[in-house]
């Protein structure tokens, strides 16, 4: 699957033609694209103050006053969802970016230095890559204790094997091209050649990967949240949500069910909107 | 052959070490002082210092790290500092649990997903395939959290076809399998989504070779043709990365017995989380470290029987 | 031609299709040849020039999706295989008319023992027992001139060299005495030594076993050695029919005359070696006219016009698609 990935950058126009004739990837790009859109203006859109409670109406099934119901401290399951939203993307785009940068660093330094180095570094991230994501992430997290950032750094760890390998294949064959060569040849310190000729060249396959990967982050923060190491209450996030509606399971089943068909549509907008992009990039696909 | 298993068999050292030494080095990340993290603000000053001890806490960093890894190697993995059993007494408790769950969500994994994978390929862009794919798209964007819960409410509690609460060790094993059927059902549908997508590419590329339109220009009929000439080389790639999978598989077995109330070590690590027993928790990672380096060397060695080639590299 | 020969093969207008952008565009264009029993029919073009194609249509293993046979007929034995059904179709394919193919290294499966391989088709089409199938690719094996054979036998694919291979294609090829052998450039991958060995081979398995061949080549110091009868192809169609004399001692076509032109000759030095300017005009973008006339030295304005019809050249049996050089004779 990982060698699918094109090594050489597939042109930006051919790219949206493949990209856009995919019906599914369109689905995706609107689903995420309303997401964002609650994330960033939940306190215009969101009913009540997520964080209000009610005494009088705990638990209430959904009706025309709480769309959705109230949980067990009379919040409105509505307005915690909508503030979740922010939790879930703000964790998931944050780890994917950190495990981007620091994980395409090691990928190029590993192709670029080859040799033992990347044989050595290379195996260390096997390791990393084999070991059970959720796992690790409980792991580091249970370490560190839980809170935002904590939670934000054990779910970038467990990424950045993945986009290591993705950095590495394509620093690997740019390496014996022309331009970086002749890069060499004038005398150009790798520092350079790596950030100016290696690095555009490769970052379209990297950033397409992300959208994949950041649906994994999401998944791994809202299991975490779930398990109890995620962001405190009372902080809404859709993992802890569930978790209370797991409590509840036997006589509100609206706590668990809204918040589980939340982490679905965004997971799977992101799961389509990255299968689209590495099927646009992969030219054995375009071809057909 | 021979050779390439000890091979296989002694590339895993290395890795097995890599491992202990990150899980050494993650436990002693918890900031500040760990015996007071366990035991809470309000212990006395004699308890942390003896707690300090039993850790080790108070040996300098290189002998701990030697202690450690000659106990894991003697297989003493540590005791619980909640029930004071040893970890490995815990695990063998509950192993036979999670083993049960895990093999039978692999058997309708791949039961289920081989044959699906197999037919989106072959009907490739019909709608078999189309449907095919959604179908594992959905299921791979599921947390297995999520698709727990939401087979729990439908089928335990407003259907009523499956108990809601586990029942425990039940001698009786229809009773046994009741229990079983959902969680077994939720991990399974989530691999069956991954191996039908995996499947589905291998067996796409398989197709495309030459050595298919030899066999059919044999006169090789369609269904020897996908069996006999294209499954056999399509499984190579499908068993490497199904044998990756196995961390997920982990990982989604821990969410599921604690969704479904079953006993395993899902429900051993919640427990070791909420009473701050690190040296479980530490003990239980590596057990699964040795597990998935087991699983790994598995894979490679089943890949050798698949692959001729593979035994004159 | 040997004419009082019976006809093994006769395929009558085909046209092969093939979707591009959603409209479907011919490949192969009106073909008609026909191989007579015991003959060597040789089809000699570029890449591209719908040879292959050719092969592919008479034994229908053409992709299902995105290519089709739009028109004409595959006569053999009296019926028509593009009628045929799919089932009916698989009991001639590797039976009564059989195909190797060019790339030795991919075109054998790398999970099955070439025994296995080999006897597979005997069991399918003889009904034939594992045991005596086995017995009978051994045999093949032999047949073919593999060293050792017997301890060869249970090898897979790639602990076999490229002629080897190629060897064990034809074996397979063989097992069930086709009557037609389909061979799609199958010396192509091999060196020179090698690809002598195996046509030589190929030729004398031809006399024992009684069949005809279409052996589809692009290098026409091949068909020299092999054939009795070459067609020349060009962008889909045949340019030109002869016996492997007449072609050579008096080729009419310019094309062919070019292509003779980039065959190495001991009596020419290398240095006369031409390549043909320009390339193929793509199927999808093939022009009203002659189809070779952008490349063509002969060229005279008319040849735009209209497409040129196959019609009688000097000599029994050759014929050509070039009015300019009927022109030429005639005058």
């Amino acid at each position: 699957m990982g060698a699918a990935v094109s090594s050489s950058p597939a042109r930006p126009g051919g790219l949206w033609l493949a990209f856009s004739k995919n019906r599914l990837s369109w689905v995706g790009l609107a689903l995420l694209a309303i997401i964002i859109i609650v994330a960033i203006f939940a306190p215009l859109i969101a009913p009540y103050d997520p964080l209000e409670q009610n005494i009088v109406a705990r638990l209430e099934p959904p009706s025309a006053e709480f769309l959705l119901g109230t949980d067990s401290y009379g919040r409105d399951v509505l307005s915690r969802l909508i503030y979740g939203t922010r939790i879930s993307l703000t964790v998931g785009f944050i780890a994917i970016l950190i495990a981007m940068t620091i994980g395409s660093m090691i990928g190029i330094l590993a192709g670029y230095v080859g040799g033992v180095f990347d044989q050595i570094v290379m195996g260390l991230l096997d390791v990393m890559l084999s070991f059970p994501t959720l796992l690790l992430g409980l792991m580091i997290a249970a370490m560190l204790g839980a809170s935002l950032e904590n939670l934000i750094i054990a779910i970038a760890i467990t990424e950045i094997a993945p986009f290591a390998r993705i950095a590495r294949a394509p620093t690997i064959s740019l390496k014996q091209r022309d331009f970086v060569e002749a890069g060499r040849a004038l005398g150009f310190g790798p520092v350079r050649i790596m950030g100016v000729h290696i690095l555009p060249n490769m970052i379209s396959d990297v950033v397409v990967m992300s959208s994949l990967w950041m649906a994994s982050a999401i998944r791994t923060e809202a299991s975490l949240s779930f398990i109890g190491l995620g962001v405190p209450p009372p902080t809404p996030t859709w993992g802890s949500m569930i978790r209370e509606g797991f409590e509840n399971i036997l006589d509100a089943w609206w706590l668990a069910v809204f918040p589980s068909l939340a982490i679905l549509l965004t997971v799977l907008a992101l799961n389509l909107l990255g299968d689209a992009l590495r099927d646009a990039i992969d030219p054995k696909l375009r071809a057909e | 052959m021979i050779r390439y298993a000890i091979k296989r068999l002694l590339l895993a050292i290395p890795t097995l070490f890599v491992m202990l030494t990150a899980i050494f080095v993650l436990v002693r990340l918890v900031p500040g002082d760990a015996a007071a993290v366990i035991l809470g603000d309000q212990a006395s000053e004699a308890s942390l210092r003896a707690l300090r001890t039993t850790l080790g806490l108070d040996q300098p960093v290189y002998m701990q790290y030697l202690s450690f890894i000659g106990d894991v190697l003697t297989g003493d993995l540590g005791r619980s500092l909640s029930s004071g059993r040893s970890v490995g007494q815990e695990v063998l408790l509950v192993l036979p649990y999670t083993i049960e769950l895990t093999l039978a969500a692999i058997v309708i994994g791949v039961a289920l997903g081989l044959p699906l994978g197999i037919a989106t390929a072959v009907r490739r862009n019909g709608w078999v395939d189309y449907a095919g794919r959604l179908i594992s798209l959905v299921g791979l964007s599921f947390p297995a959290f999520v698709s727990g819960i939401l087979l729990l409410i439908v089928f335990a509690i407003q259907l009523g076809w499956f108990p809601v609460l586990n029942s425990g060790s039940s001698g009786d094993p229809i009773e046994r399998l009741r229990n079983l059927a959902l969680p077994a059902f939720n991990l399974g549908i989530i691999m069956m989504a991954y191996v039908v997508r995996v499947t589905r590419s291998s067996m796409l590329g398989v197709l495309g070779e030459d050595y298919i339109r030899t066999a059919r220009a044999k006169g090789v009929r369609p269904g020897r043709l996908v069996i006999r000439h294209a499954l056999r080389n399509g499984l190579i790639p499908i068993i490497t990365v199904v044998g990756l999978y196995f961390g997920t598989l982990i990982g989604n077995s821990v969410l599921t017995e604690i969704i479904f109330n079953r006993p395993g070590l899902g429900k051993l690590i919640l427990g070791a989380l909420n009473a701050r027993d690190y040296t479980l928790l530490q003990g239980l990672m590596i057990i699964f470290a040795i597990c998935v380096i087991a699983v790994n060397t598995l894979t490679d060695l089943a890949y050798g029987l698949v692959d001729p080639r593979v035994k004159y590299k | 031609m040997q004419q009082n020969q019976e006809t093994a093969l006769d395929i009558r207008g085909l046209r092969t299709e093939f979707k591009v952008g959603g409209r479907w565009y011919p490949a192969v264009r009106d073909l008609s040849l026909d191989v007579a029993e015991n003959e060597t029919l040789a089809i000699v073009g570029e890449s591209g020039s719908g040879k292959s194609v050719t092969a592919l249509s008479i034994l229908r293993l053409l992709p299902q999706a995105g290519a089709r046979i739009g028109a004409g007929e595959v006569l053999f034995e009296g019926r028509d295989l593009t009628k045929l059904s799919e089932r009916e179709m698989s009991s001639v394919r590797g039976n009564s008319i059989a195909m190797i193919f060019q790339e030795p290294m991919t075109s054998l499966n790398p999970t099955m023992t070439v025994g296995e391989q080999i006897a597979e088709a005997i069991t399918i089409h003889r009904g034939a027992s594992q045991a005596d199938a086995m017995a009978e690719a051994l045999r093949l094996l032999k047949e073919v001139k593999i060293p050792s054979a017997d301890s060869r036998l249970h090898d897979y694919p790639h602990q076999f060299s490229g002629g080897m291979r190629q060897r064990v294609m034809i074996a397979m090829a063989l097992a069930c005495r086709p009557k037609v052998l389909l061979a799609d450039e199958p010396t192509t991958a091999l060196d020179v030594t090698i690809q002598a060995q195996v046509l030589m081979q190929l030729d004398e398995l031809k006399e024992a076993y009684g069949m005809s061949v279409v052996f589809i080549t692009h290098n026409l110091g091949v068909v020299a050695q092999i054939a009795d009868r070459v067609a020349v192809m060009y962008a889909g169609e045949v340019v030109e029919l002869a016996t492997v004399d007449a072609l050579f001692a008096n080729p009419a076509h310019p094309y062919t005359v070019a292509l003779l032109r980039t065959m190495p000759r001991a009596d020419r030095a290398t240095e006369s070696l031409e390549p043909i300017p320009g390339s193929v005009p793509p199927v999808t973008a093939m022009p009203e006219g002659c189809a070779y006339a952008s490349r063509c030295p002969l060229k005279q304005p008319s040849c735009e016009d209209k497409r040129p019809e196959l019609l009688p050249f000097d000599g029994p049996g050759h014929q050509v698609r070039c009015p300019v050089r009927l022109e030429q004779t005639r005058g």
